[in-house]
């Protein structure tokens, strides 16, 4: 009996540490920086997941000696994976390239640390200086050097609403925040809910707010807030947070029970009429309640921001201190063509980075958006890292869900000047 | 071992013997818990010692940074509304998660001590969900709580539609400091899922405790005319106060350190209604990389713990030397 | 204490009362994960389910099938090696004491109670520097390590119970340490390492603090993965409930097995017993 026992402890020992050595082998494999090219994103979602793998199968065919690992870190929209990033740059363990949102996450997160390589010579190579819009390129760009490839582009300031409500109001799609209060009070006297809004995670608040701003600022006055040069007490400010705090007398009463597509499920679905939310929106709205553009929803750009397009741009770069430069450019000079964002982007549902891709391989919302992508004017947002650094975008976060509640706008004014004191 | 005689050389050489081999053993007795030690030291002490150094420091990006910055992430944290926010939801929470899992815990002890049929399987309803993770129970609940899809579709019949973990409601909501104090109403919310899980616990130790009293005790009480009430408050009471003690500080370093129930279930909510230290540390060091802020957090989080832990750990040193 | 026979009505009714209050997650997550997606409506939340469909069950293991694999391969060796280093301490510390012992123990004890946010940031450095972040042996390593005040807790305790004599005696005959250990403390302790690695097992499948932080993607156990799919509604609630029951299932098989272990665990997790 005892001698059993033993017998059994040790066995069951020794098959742990045989889990263990197993479990070893194939974190090595994946974790691995040797020569293998580990394409480091969060796409793991439905459609960008596809798009991904369609873009690694065109770069196998174009170069097969490369061995490339699809390192996705699924989860929290890409909070998990920026997590993972933050940790394996620390530990000067970068991936061979990676998915970061052009702009402050970019430009005042890795590039001022020091992280990154310029790729002033791949762009004047591959002739991209004038294949992307101006004003995108500056959103990769500091101090005069360029320093990663956007791959796609999403509009944050887009309305979506329900065509049928509105039909059956004789309603018109609202313009300007006028037209938006006239529209909201019509509904709301049907008792038709007329903004949804999912304010779980927060940003999804900050993003209504940015585009708020947009709207009432303007582009020029909005950007000038990520450089300080126009302060977060000016007047247009406050107005803009009026307008806001307004905006929020419409919204359904569980938003802070709700994601973002559990709000535009309200609008999908006829119970809210109108939601305002980035162009990712679409996918979910075709994709997975298989409603039809023009049919059962329509969009308008958020009030007052015609001639603007907040940008949401993932882009790629060339970390420092990696062994396989070469393939990472291979890469990057595939992700900047015409044929590899043509290969991306209609899978993932989002608009090519470069002003000359073929428009026929978009639907309509799509090729309408390349349209106003190539006249309007490009802003930075908030919400989503692009603006302003990490932290201030969760300071700003934090401010905003308290206003939510709150509605005190003395006290967001005070609390969103005190995340702009630490913008550089 | 013979009582035979044995000549002084012979027992010489075997005390000799035996002290080299009980000094081999107590080597070979700390090198078994040398490891454990080892770890320990480091993984624990170490550890805190080193979050302790970042949290004076100015580690409040992606890249480290270790500049001495004093005291500043804990004043700015005492100034923060969402940490005070969480200081109330975690009081609150606290206190009302204790009393409801004592109060159930011996109401239920004390009714399965009845010498009831079935005995076995009402203790296994009311233990089972000890053995489920934080993570499902939030998972469900958070739908069986949701205001527009569970348990309110067979409340609206009886007419109260509570919001549950999604009202921004504080009662009675005193201004103090930035927030409002007072009791929200969607942390009630978070304790009923909690309490739920962990009841189980303070039955099983209360009914161990009952049974541990033996039945002449109250025979006794009986024969000089006490009444079941009196026997209760006079004697099983005060002989079921120590495991009383022990279930409070259980519940409270759990009630202190709560994280994946609240993360799953609801996550900070609106107005940072349910938000506590736990998720705050998690999300301001590991979202916004205010590391040294989260260092801040964790210590105090710690802080709050030893109150109820080290007294506890002591006296129950002393109660067994 | 028995209460007055015409109580005895009212007692039963108040327990099955609770029992079923206790019940009712049971029965939201076994109704709603057995009805066809169809029938996931608001209105129809409560009902029974007109047909059992087990789709939601398929769709739920495809999902959570590979990190389930990982929560096996997590607990089983951390369960295993933390109750061995649990075992050996406990022996040392109540049958090998020495001076200071006690305040050791102590002081181990207390890794016990401590928030594991307050060790998490330079737990994440350490694992990058030894290249054990996001992997298995990573995090049992992590669970192994703060897994050893709890295990020492109940095996100080369990063998406390062993009488000196018998240590003694043996001790008299020439038995050493680890013959000590060997062929008197493990054969009695069989039923302690049956509630340690009861204990260990719940808990380490159950954690997530430490799986969330260490691990991510594809070495995720399956708690963490259970609560990626939850908290949208483009996973449908069904699936939800069948993923919460499947990620629940090893600890509540265990439970029913060897419910009287874990129970006594329980008690003995509680410092005293």
């Amino acid at each position: 009996m005892k001698k059993k026992w033993f017998a059994f402890l040790s066995f069951m020992l020794a098959l742990s540490l045989l889990l263990v050595g197993c479990n070893s082998d194939r974190a090595s494999k994946s974790g691995g920086n040797g020569t293998r090219l580990d394409i480091f994103s969060w796409w793991t979602g439905a459609g960008e997941e596809d798009g991904l793998k369609a873009l690694i199968k065109l770069f196998k065919e174009k170069h097969p000696e490369v061995k490339v690992e699809n390192a996705a870190v699924a989860g929290g929209a890409g909070t998990n994976a920026k997590a993972v990033l933050a940790s394996r740059m620390q530990g000067n363990d970068p991936p061979a390239t990676f998915q970061v949102h052009g702009g402050a996450e970019l430009n005042d997160g890795w590039v001022a640390a020091g992280k990154m390589k310029p790729l002033n010579e791949l762009y004047k190579e591959e002739g991209w200086n004038d294949k992307f819009p101006k004003e995108l390129i500056d959103l990769v760009s500091k101090d005069g050097n360029i320093y990663s490839v956007p791959v796609n582009i999403h509009r944050g300031n887009v309305l979506w609403y329900n065509k049928r409500i509105f039909k059956d109001n004789g309603l018109k799609a609202p313009k300007t925040f006028a037209e938006f209060f006239k529209v909201a009070d019509q509904l709301k006297a049907k008792g038709i809910t007329p903004l949804a809004l999912g304010d779980k995670e927060p940003w999804t608040a900050t993003q209504l707010f940015e585009d708020v701003l947009l709207g009432t600022l303007g582009p020029d006055d909005y950007k000038k807030l990520w450089t300080k040069e126009v302060s977060f007490d000016d007047p247009k400010v406050k107005e803009a947070v009026k307008t806001f705090k307004k905006m929020l007398g419409y919204i359904n009463k569980d938003h802070s029970s709700r994601n973002w597509q559990d709000a535009s499920q309200l609008v999908g679905k006829g119970e809210a009429a109108m939601n305002i939310m980035g162009d990712w929106a679409k996918g979910y709205f075709v994709n997975d309640l298989k409603l039809k553009v023009n049919k059962d929803f329509g969009w308008v750009t958020t009030p007052g921001t015609q001639h603007s397009f907040m940008v949401i741009t993932d882009t790629f770069g060339l970390p420092k201190g990696i062994k396989n430069e070469d393939d990472v450019m291979k890469f990057l000079s595939l992700l900047g063509s015409v044929e590899g964002q043509d290969t991306f982007n209609p899978l993932k549902g989002s608009i090519p980075a470069r002003i000359d891709a073929d428009p026929s391989k978009y639907d309509a919302y799509g090729r309408l958006t390349m349209k106003e992508f190539k006249k309007a004017r490009i802003t930075p947002s908030l919400a989503h890292g692009s603006a302003a650094p990490e932290g201030v975008v969760t300071k700003v976060n934090n401010a905003v869900n308290i206003f939510v509640t709150q509605q005190n706008e003395a006290q967001f004014i005070d609390a969103l000047k005190t995340a702009a004191s630490e913008l550089k | 071992m013979e009582p035979k005689v044995k000549s002084a050389m012979q027992m010489k050489i075997q005390v000799r013997k035996k002290k080299t081999i009980v000094a081999k053993d107590r080597l070979f007795s700390f090198l078994f818990i040398l490891p454990s030690i080892l770890a320990i030291a480091i993984f624990v002490y170490g550890f805190i010692g080193w979050t302790g150094y970042v949290s004076l420091s100015n580690w409040n990006s992606q890249i480290p940074d270790f500049s001495f910055a004093g005291l500043k992430n804990y004043v700015s944290l005492f100034h923060d509304f969402r940490f005070q926010a969480d200081l109330r939801n975690t009081a609150v929470f606290m206190i009302l998660f204790i009393v409801l899992v004592l109060g159930m815990g011996l109401m239920i002890a004390v009714f399965l001590d009845q010498k009831i049929k079935f005995e076995n399987l009402f203790r296994n309803i009311f233990f089972f969900p000890m053995a489920l993770s934080f993570i499902v129970t939030g998972v469900v609940w958070q739908w069986i709580l949701n205001p527009s899809t569970g348990v309110n579709l067979l409340m609206k019949k009886v007419g109260i539609e509570p919001m549950w973990y999604t009202s921004v409601k504080v009662i009675p909501g005193v201004e103090w400091g930035k927030i409002q104090v007072g009791i929200p109403i969607a942390v009630i919310a978070v304790v009923i899922a909690a309490v739920w899980q962990m009841t189980g616990f303070s039955v099983a130790m209360y009914l161990a405790g009952l049974r541990a009293i033996p039945d002449e005790v109250r025979e006794a009480a009986r024969m000089d005319g006490a009444t079941e009430f009196q026997i209760f408050r006079k004697i099983i009471f005060p002989l079921l106060l120590p495991i009383t003690i022990s279930v409070i500080i259980i519940m409270a370093h759990i009630s202190l350190k709560i994280f994946d129930l609240i993360y799953a279930m609801t996550g900070p909510g609106a107005n940072f209604v349910t938000d506590v230290p736990g998720v705050y540390m998690f999300e301001t060091t590991f979202r916004g990389n205010y590391y040294a802020s989260g260092a801040a957090i964790a210590i105090i989080m710690l802080l709050s713990v030893a109150i109820f832990i080290v007294p506890y750990l002591l006296s129950n040193r002393k109660g067994e030397s | 204490m028995v209460l007055k026979s015409v109580y005895r009505p009212i007692l039963y009714l108040l327990l099955i009362m609770l029992g079923l209050i206790f019940l009712m997650p049971v029965y939201v997550i076994l109704t709603t994960s057995l009805k066809p997606i169809d029938q996931i409506t608001l209105s129809q939340m409560w009902q029974l389910p007109s047909l059992i469909d087990f789709s939601s069950y398929q769709m739920a293991f495809s999902k959570l099938a590979p990190n389930f694999i990982n929560s096996l391969y997590l607990v089983i060796p951390a369960t295993l090696l933390s109750a061995l280093l649990g075992s050996l301490n406990g022996y040392v510390l109540s049958k090998w004491k020495f001076k200071g012992s006690d305040w050791l123990f102590t002081a181990i004890l207390f890794g016990m109670f401590i928030p594991y946010q307050s060790i998490l940031i330079p737990l994440i450095q350490f694992l990058r520097t030894i290249h054990l972040y996001n992997t298995i042996p990573g995090l049992i390593l992590v669970h192994v390590v703060y897994g050893i005040p709890v295990t020492t807790l109940m095996f100080r305790n369990f063998y406390s119970s062993v009488p000196y004599e018998m240590i003694e005696s043996a001790k008299i005959d020439g038995a050493g340490i680890f013959k000590i250990y060997r062929h008197i403390l493990i054969p009695l302790s069989i039923s302690g390492f049956v509630v340690v690695g009861i204990w260990q097992f719940t808990n380490i499948w159950n954690e997530f603090l430490f799986a969330v932080t260490i691990t991510t993607s594809d070495q995720q156990p399956v708690m963490v993965a259970l609560q990626n799919l939850s908290g949208s509604q483009i996973v449908q609630w069904n699936v939800q409930m069948a993923g919460a029951l499947l990620a629940a299932l090893p600890t509540l098989l265990v439970y029913i097995v060897l419910g009287k272990f874990f129970v006594k665990g329980l008690l003995a997790g509680s410092v005293k017993g």
